[in-house]
């Protein structure tokens, strides 16, 4: 009755490896229970109204909600101020400037000359 | 009824293109009656071309090649001048052509809602319309000249589509740069195809491949193609147009310009495997397949990093997804240049190694998988744009209160596109992976380390865009309407199944297009 | 030596279309360039058609003898009127800059973040 099911749910097969999304979604789904019952044998109660429950900033005070929200240009600040030498370069391509668009294309179209000339 | 569909399927690819093309004139007079008659009208005929376009795909992937002459019944006059225009089908071109049927059928259910409130639709559907039309032709010709006149269709409808918000200014320049790289990239292929006239007196792709000796005059053409359809196709250093031009646009307008990105995609495949396909996969004298395929393989790599890290530092919105729309292009350029670059010579013939092969099914399947996942990235940037009226990072957040939806179909986009299971993301970028891994490690190393900074970014635009505290100005944002959601679920769904089921995509649809990539001779078999 | 002038002047006007679009700043001359490229690209389609002691392609009243190529004279007409699109599209997006940014200068137009 269901045997236009069994070529659905074959596995994909590469040259070193395969993929069966099934037996992955049983997999996760087995993990997740395990974790949600590790998860519950934890202790329930806490102390409301207390320190337990207030965020920890360091130290710092913490203003009302709508200050607190991270921006999206600083989310990967460190990432951006360690690599800054290489975004300088990559900026400096990315000028706005119509003839560097064109110039790229002769460039790009110069260097592919010579090498299949020469070969 | 088995009559009316057989004539259909006969005369499909003159169809596919004709129909839209009739529909973009039509809609400014339908126009005239009332907005909802023109909004079904144009529906109607964008549904019409997807069911000629899923007949035709099914009767080429079971029936092989099919070529349609206009104007005649057979292919040559005189027992061997192939002299007609002809259209020419066989799997790959069945393959892009259904992506570039399911794409407009999308954007123009999501711009019933989209555009309401905007005036001049009646232009903006025929215009649509008119890049349908010219998408579809570029993909499904078989003759070069027809290929750069639909090309100059596509390129002309497509910048003034990215010019629509007039009031602002840099969607007009943004439409300027598109139009100048455009006019000079097609001038260039003209050129091209003149070089291939005055040689061999032919316009037509398989009477080319079938007469072509690798002249001088042959490799100055090669490298005039390539680079002219890798600018259209926005491979690095020439993509700079694309985050401009992406990210000016009208979301539903990127969502057909990403069509017409894989058509000049698929035009540079269809030079180098199979025009050329006969020199340069028979003939022992010069290492040609191998040097084409290092020089693919380090553009492609420098597209992947350049794009992934641009991606990462951007602030808006359309601009982040245009760049990490360029590195996944460099991942099917470097697929394929693998695929390339294994080719060796036994005898008369060239074979590809096993892995090669593998490489060459990733980076087909990639190019489906990739044109859903940032189509629908895109759509969720318009839905965003539409609800809350902002497109910086840095004054959104807070949003998956009010848009449960959208934040489902943008996690959906995520794990899409950075290749996490069980999306279909991860099928196609685990082929690659593996088999781009066997022809050099260096080049898997690079593509896993540039997945998860793509991951990354997306995670950045989850947090400050949907999660976060809820801010004031955007109490009053409400979800997005229904037909946007129709048309992001339809994605969401093909998205989720082609993840779910892999084999029985890749078995029946992807491994007869990327045979016929490497099979230049069934190929002029079916004009000569 | 008279038979090669025609492709010479092709690469002439090919190479002056990319020195105009490359190096010049002001809008109106990129968009003179880019008529240029076209130029070398249709002068050279219809010198691939020509033959020695032709005649047009015409079979009315012809004097007869060798014909030139008509194709590359049909691919030239198409190329032209093509042209004539692109040319009347950028020229319009041109107005629309100047409106919105109020100078020409291509280092100027260059399309920051949006506001």
């Amino acid at each position: 009755m269901f045997e236009w099911f069994e070529p659905l749910i074959k596995t994909l097969t590469t040259d070193s490896g395969f993929w069966n999304p099934i037996v992955w979604g049983i997999v996760f789904i087995i993990t997740f229970l395990v974790v949600y019952i590790i998860r519950g044998m934890g202790k329930k109660e806490y102390k409301k109204n207390t320190g337990q429950t207030q965020v920890f900033l360091s130290g710092n005070p913490e203003y009302e909600k709508e200050k607190m929200h991270v921006p999206g240009a600083n989310v990967y600040w460190g990432f951006t101020e360690a690599l800054k030498w290489l975004y300088k370069k990559f900026d400096k391509m990315h000028t706005g400037n119509i003839s560097d668009y064109v110039l790229w294309f002769v460039i790009i179209m110069g260097i592919f000359l010579v090498i299949m000339v020469v070969i | 009824m088995n009559e009316i569909l057989d004539w259909i399927i006969h005369h499909s690819p003159a169809l596919i293109v004709a129909v839209p093309l009739l529909g973009a004139f039509l809609t400014i007079l339908i126009g005239k009656i009332g907005p909802r008659i023109r909004n079904v009208f144009v529906i109607i005929i964008t549904a019409i071309t997807s069911f000629f376009v899923l007949l035709l795909a099914n009767y080429v992937f079971t029936n092989g090649i099919k070529t349609y002459v206009f104007g005649g019944s057979s292919t040559s006059i005189e027992s061997s001048y192939a002299i007609r225009i002809l259209f020419e089908i066989d799997g790959l071109n069945a393959f892009i052509a259904i992506i570039a049927a399911i794409l407009p059928i999308v954007a123009i259910i999501y711009s019933w809602a989209f555009m309401k409130e905007h005036t001049g639709l009646d232009k903006y559907y025929t215009l649509i319309l008119l890049m349908t039309a010219g998408m579809l032709g570029m993909i499904l010709t078989g003759d070069l000249f027809n290929f750069f006149v639909f090309l100059e269709i596509t390129s002309i409808a497509s910048a003034a589509l990215i010019a629509f918000y007039l009031h602002k200014a840099n969607s007009v320049q943004a439409a300027f740069k598109y139009i100048v790289i455009s006019a000079i990239g097609a001038l260039f292929l003209l050129f091209a195809i003149a070089l291939f006239y005055g040689q061999y007196n032919a316009l037509n792709m398989a009477v080319i491949a079938n007469n072509i000796s690798f002249t001088f005059i042959d490799k100055i053409a090669l490298v005039v193609l390539i680079a002219a359809l890798a600018m259209k196709a926005g491979i690095v250093p020439m993509h700079m147009w694309l985050p401009d031009a992406y990210g000016r646009a009208p979301a539903s307008v990127t969502v057909v310009l990403i069509g017409t990105t894989l058509a000049s995609l698929y035009g540079l495949f269809r030079v180098i495997f199979t025009i050329y396909g006969n020199h340069l996969f028979t003939v022992d004298s010069s290492q040609i397949a191998l040097v084409l395929g290092v020089l693919i393989i380090i553009l492609a790599v420098v597209t992947i990093v350049i794009g992934v890290f641009m991606a990462l530092k951007q602030n808006d919105f359309k601009r982040m997804i245009a760049f990490a729309a360029i590195a996944e292009i460099g991942y099917m350029f470097l697929a394929v240049g693998a695929a390339l670059s294994t080719y060796t010579f036994e005898g008369s013939s060239a074979t590809i190694s096993a892995s090669g092969q593998m490489a060459l099914k990733g980076g087909v399947f990639h190019i489906f998988n990739d044109a859903l996942d940032v189509g629908l990235l895109f759509l969720v940037a318009g839905a965003v744009y539409y609800a809350a009226k902002e497109t910086s990072l840095n004054k959104l957040g807070g949003l998956a209160r009010n848009m449960k939806y959208t934040t489902i179909f943008f996690l959906i986009g995520l794990a899409a596109v950075s290749g996490l299971p069980p999306m279909n993301g991860f099928a196609s970028k685990l082929i690659i992976y593996q088999s781009t891994f066997q022809i050099n490690p260096l080049l898997a190393i690079v593509a896993i380390l540039c997945s998860i900074l793509l991951l990354a970014t997306f995670v950045k635009v989850f947090y400050s865009v949907f999660l976060g505290p809820k801010l004031p100005k955007f109490s009053g944002v409400k979800e997005v309407p229904k037909s946007m959601l129709i048309a992001m679920g339809i994605i969401a769904c093909i998205i989720i199944f082609i993840g779910l089921f892999p084999n029985v995509f890749v078995e029946n649809i992807v491994t007869p297009a990327a045979n016929a990539l490497q099979n230049a001779t069934s190929y002029i078999g079916g004009v000569l | 030596m008279a038979f090669y002038i025609p492709y010479i002047a092709v690469v002439a006007l090919i190479l002056i279309g990319l020195y105009a679009v490359v190096f010049k700043r002001n809008l109106i001359k990129i968009v003179i360039g880019i008529t240029f490229i076209e130029c070398g690209v249709n002068l050279f389609l219809i010198t691939l058609g020509y033959r020695e002691n032709s005649t047009a392609p015409i079979y009315t009243s012809s004097p007869g003898g060798i014909m030139s190529l008509p194709v590359p004279q049909a691919l030239t007409l198409t190329s032209i009127v093509i042209g004539v699109a692109v040319l009347a599209l950028m020229l319009s997006l041109v107005v629309h800059i100047y409106r919105h940014y109020k100078t020409l200068d291509a280092r100027k137009i260059i399309g920051g973040d949006e506001e």
